[in-house]
């Protein structure tokens, strides 16, 4: 093997400026508790929301919470993981980082699972955990945990602040990686002593790590070398993911799409960064994705891949996939490049960046043939399901869309009516699809949708929120209702009820002679109209097609409160089609077929 | 870093249909490589190194870490054995850590490496003159001598600390401490 150096050369990305100068602080000499620091470190970072729970070992930042009365909100979440979820459906849909802040031991545990979510989609959130104080570290003390051992492995980054005098740098800095490159969980512990000590406050404005370069622009060469590739090509395919979204370059492949007659297909966590209606959309690829998106990817001479990670949802059996592709992989995270699938152009950078390098260099292209093909796999097997009486949640996410018209942010929890959702709802505009891809987290979903609530609230938007979620996903962390009730979110919260954890039904179905072990909830689902009234919310039922729409309607009156919607529907309905685990991409199901078939 | 790394199963199937030649699938083949890594100077540093070679399922066979002509760096070098594909994502993995400010595959490059040897052996009057001249070969120095063990202290490459230890096995080794390896370019400029 040749010599290696991945020394880290490339400049730093410009314009990770503060969004505010930093406090007019005269603070050089003022000093203040480490408790006090972090407020004020928060509002200098430009923080306007953040979700928490108190306890110990953060009771000295409660207090000064209460002294100080700082320039952002708190929001006290009713469990930690529904915390770390709502930092990151607020991150999603805003395109800041989202903020936590929990206390030592339970709490920081308690947001694993948001922090392991949010490392495998790459979303930007910061996590400030309580710790004990720094002499009783590793004593197994009162409500210790290793919280950064415990969450190595899933965090972009953490810190363990030893000395108050570098607090507010540490907290820079998180702020910082979280945000930039590929974004992603950053941990900061806080140990109580460090909380209580006193010290002079400075924010500053600088970052200076030496081992974290971001990229940003590609090199030169490889954007001639893509441009000749695209230009050679007769049956190109855009295969288009999260990291388009995250850098706000939907308008740039948009261009670059239509100038060149590239249809574009994305990944669940592209959905919306082109828009669904648009004649070169191909809609979603992979498992669940269409039938014409995973041929034209089958037959295509050219992917290129922008800010997506080839995940073996998407790919299914890779050394089958996309035979007779080239690929050009634009991709901020050099570990992503080749990983899975063999890059034959790599270009390391910001997606929008490097396309806006590329832009000049594409000329109009004649891709009819091809764009003429695609559209008879189109027609070949179009998403279809049964129209009769009975209620099946593919008609209620039509029904959202078409009550929404697809100005709306749509946040789904984990199984069937997720991927009916990316199917069925036809997304049009960047960050307004947010979901849990990577690591499939029940229980998202409606705390997701209250952190983007909050966050449209801030930008002045009046886009609604609707969150869609399966009956079994959405009791996992139904408390956070009652918060989103005390702020009188209207958030629209759609509950896909099939009386059974859907998505594992349906394999067992499939796979397993349909031996349904252990997947009926009928004994257990709660009255969900009387559930959403406890909180302080409206509860509605639908159980026939024709219900619905009356319902969406009362629930859009609504506004000063979030409305869950129960929606009861069929349990047989599976979602199609689907390329099963491991297979072939072209091996999809299209429809119902015997279990039998697959055993 | 060259975007050509080893044929991914894809990429030979590819190469398969339209006719072109395809370098051997090296899969399954595994070579000992030695990795340089710089990082900053914490032990959260180096653990995140560490454990990303445990996720992939890697054995290391030496690490050793110590600071550098600046006391805020850490040199740790790294002894693995793996499919070249893997390792070189691996790299890249180390490489986007935040703390890690360098990373070198030395393997296939010219580079010194060295790692001290102690190893006490017990003796008996007819061993004695045979684990000297084995010592002396290898340019080893006892350090310690009693009435019934000697320790000797060895240096060299990795290899000729493995092929002392294995001369030595026969006799009657009471401890071996290996102080891992530690590695470094040779200059080509000079
Ligand atoms: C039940 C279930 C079924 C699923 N079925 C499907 C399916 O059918 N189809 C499907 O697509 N997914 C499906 N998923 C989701 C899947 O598991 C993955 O989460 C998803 O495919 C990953 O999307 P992505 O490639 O866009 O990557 P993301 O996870 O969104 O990652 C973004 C990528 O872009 C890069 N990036 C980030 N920022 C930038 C930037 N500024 N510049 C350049 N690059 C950047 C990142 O490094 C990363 O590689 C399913 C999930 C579940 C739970
Ligand atoms: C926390 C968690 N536990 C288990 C799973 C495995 N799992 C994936 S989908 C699913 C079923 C979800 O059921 P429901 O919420 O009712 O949604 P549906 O599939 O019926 O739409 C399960 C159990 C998971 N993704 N997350």
């Amino acid at each position: 093997m040749q010599y290696d150096i991945h020394t880290k050369v490339r400049p730093v990305k410009a314009g990770d400026t503060l969004p505010e100068p930093a406090l007019e602080v005269s603070a050089e000499s003022k000093r203040m508790s480490g408790a006090e620091i972090l407020l004020r470190s928060l509002e200098a970072e430009g923080v306007k929301v953040i979700f928490g729970h108190p306890g110990g070992a953060v009771i000295k930042v409660y207090d000064e919470m209460m002294r100080i009365r700082p320039g952002f909100e708190h929001v006290l979440v009713r469990h930690e993981q529904g915390g770390t979820h709502a930092a990151e459906g607020y991150a999603k849909a805003t395109g800041k980082v989202g903020t936590v802040l929990v206390t030592s031991g339970p709490g920081a545990t308690n947001t694993v699972t948001g922090i392991a979510d949010a490392y495998m989609d790459s979303v930007p959130i910061v996590v400030f955990t309580g710790q004990v104080p720094t002499n009783l570290i590793g004593n197994d003390a009162f409500q210790e945990c290793d919280a950064i051992g415990v969450t190595r492995s899933v965090t972009k980054h953490s810190f363990l602040v030893r000395d108050v005098r570098d607090l507010a740098r540490t907290i820079r800095e998180a702020y910082h990686i979280a945000r930039t490159g590929r974004p992603g969980p950053v941990l900061v512990d806080l140990p109580k002593d460090v909380l209580m000590a006193e010290a002079p406050f400075h924010y500053p404005e600088q970052v200076n790590i030496r081992g974290y370069v971001v990229p940003d622009a590609g090199r030169s060469d490889k954007i001639a070398r893509a441009a000749r590739m695209i230009a050679a090509s007769e049956r190109p395919v855009f295969y288009v993911g999260g990291g388009v979204v995250n850098s706000d370059a939907s308008e740039v492949l948009t261009e670059i799409a239509r100038t060149a007659g590239i249809p574009v297909t994305t990944t669940l966590h592209g959905l919306g960064a082109y828009p669904e209606e648009d004649p070169l959309a191909l809609r979603m690829l992979g498992m669940h994705g269409t039938w014409w998106a995973n041929q034209a990817i089958q037959h295509c001479d050219l992917i290129i891949a922008a800010g997506a990670r080839f995940d073996d949802r998407v790919t299914g059996k890779l050394d089958s996939w996309a035979p007779h592709a080239k690929v050009i992989h634009i991709e901020i995270d050099q570990s992503c490049i080749s990983k899975n699938v063999f890059a034959d152009c790599a270009i390391l950078g910001d997606v929008k960046t490097v396309l806006q390098q590329l832009k000049p260099h594409i000329k109009p292209k004649d891709t009819s043939g091809w764009l003429a093909e695609i559209d008879t796999w189109r027609q070949e097997c179009p998403l279809a399901y049964d129209h009769d009486d009975k209620l099946r949640a593919q008609y209620v996410i039509e029904a959202l869309r078409e009550k929404t018209g697809g100005r709306a942010v749509v946040l789904t929890d984990v199984g069937q009516h997720q991927m009916w959702t990316a199917q069925y709802f036809r997304f049009l505009f960047p960050r307004t699809h947010i979901t849990s891809g990577g690591l499939g987290t029940m229980g998202f979903g409606m705390p997701a949708a209250m952190g983007a609530a909050f966050g449209l609230r801030e930008q002045g938007s009046d886009m609604p929120v609707v969150c869609i979620s399966g009956d079994g996903g959405f009791v996992m962390n139904a408390q956070e209702l009652s918060v989103a009730a005390a702020h009188k979110l209207p958030l629209k919260i759609a509950v896909i009820n099939n009386r059974f954890l859907g998505m594992v039904r349906q394999w067992q179905e499939l796979f397993h002679m349909e031996r349904y072990s252990h997947t009926d909830l009928s004994d257990t689902n709660p009255n969900f109209v009387k559930l959403a009234e406890a909180y302080n919310c409206v509860g509605l039922r639908a159980s026939s097609p024709d219900e619905v729409r009356g319902v969406l309607d009362a629930a859009w009156e609504v506004t000063d409160r979030p409305v869950v919607m129960e929606f009861q529907v069929v349990k047989e309905e599976m979602v199609f089609p689907m390329v099963p685990a491991g297979a072939a991409t072209g091996d999809m199901i299209t429809q119902r077929l015997t279990p039998n078939s697959f055993v | 870093m060259s975007d050509t790394l080893v044929l991914t199963p894809q990429q030979i199937i590819r190469k398969k249909a339209a006719g072109e030649p395809i370098e051997p699938d090296d899969s399954q083949q595994k070579d000992r490589h030695t990795i340089v890594v710089l990082v900053e100077n914490t032990i959260g540093a180096f653990i995140r190194v560490i454990n990303m070679f445990s996720a992939r399922g890697f054995n290391i066979d030496s690490v050793t870490v110590g600071t550098t002509e600046d006391a805020s760096v850490s040199r740790m070098n790294i002894v693995t054995t793996g499919n070249g594909r893997i390792i070189s994502q691996v790299l890249r993995q180390l490489s986007r850590l935040v703390d890690t400010i360098g990373v070198v595959d030395l393997t296939g490059t010219d580079y010194v490496e060295r790692e001290l040897c102690l190893l006490k052996v017990r003796y008996t009057d007819r061993s004695r003159s045979e684990i000297l001249d084995t010592s002396g070969i290898f340019k080893g120095r006892i350090v310690d001598i009693t009435s019934e063990t000697m320790t000797i202290e060895l240096r060299g490459p990795s290899k000729k600390v493995d092929a002392f230890v294995k001369l030595m096995a026969p006799h009657n080794i009471v401890e071996v401490a290996r102080s891992g390896c530690v590695a470094m370019q040779r200059d080509h400029a000079a």
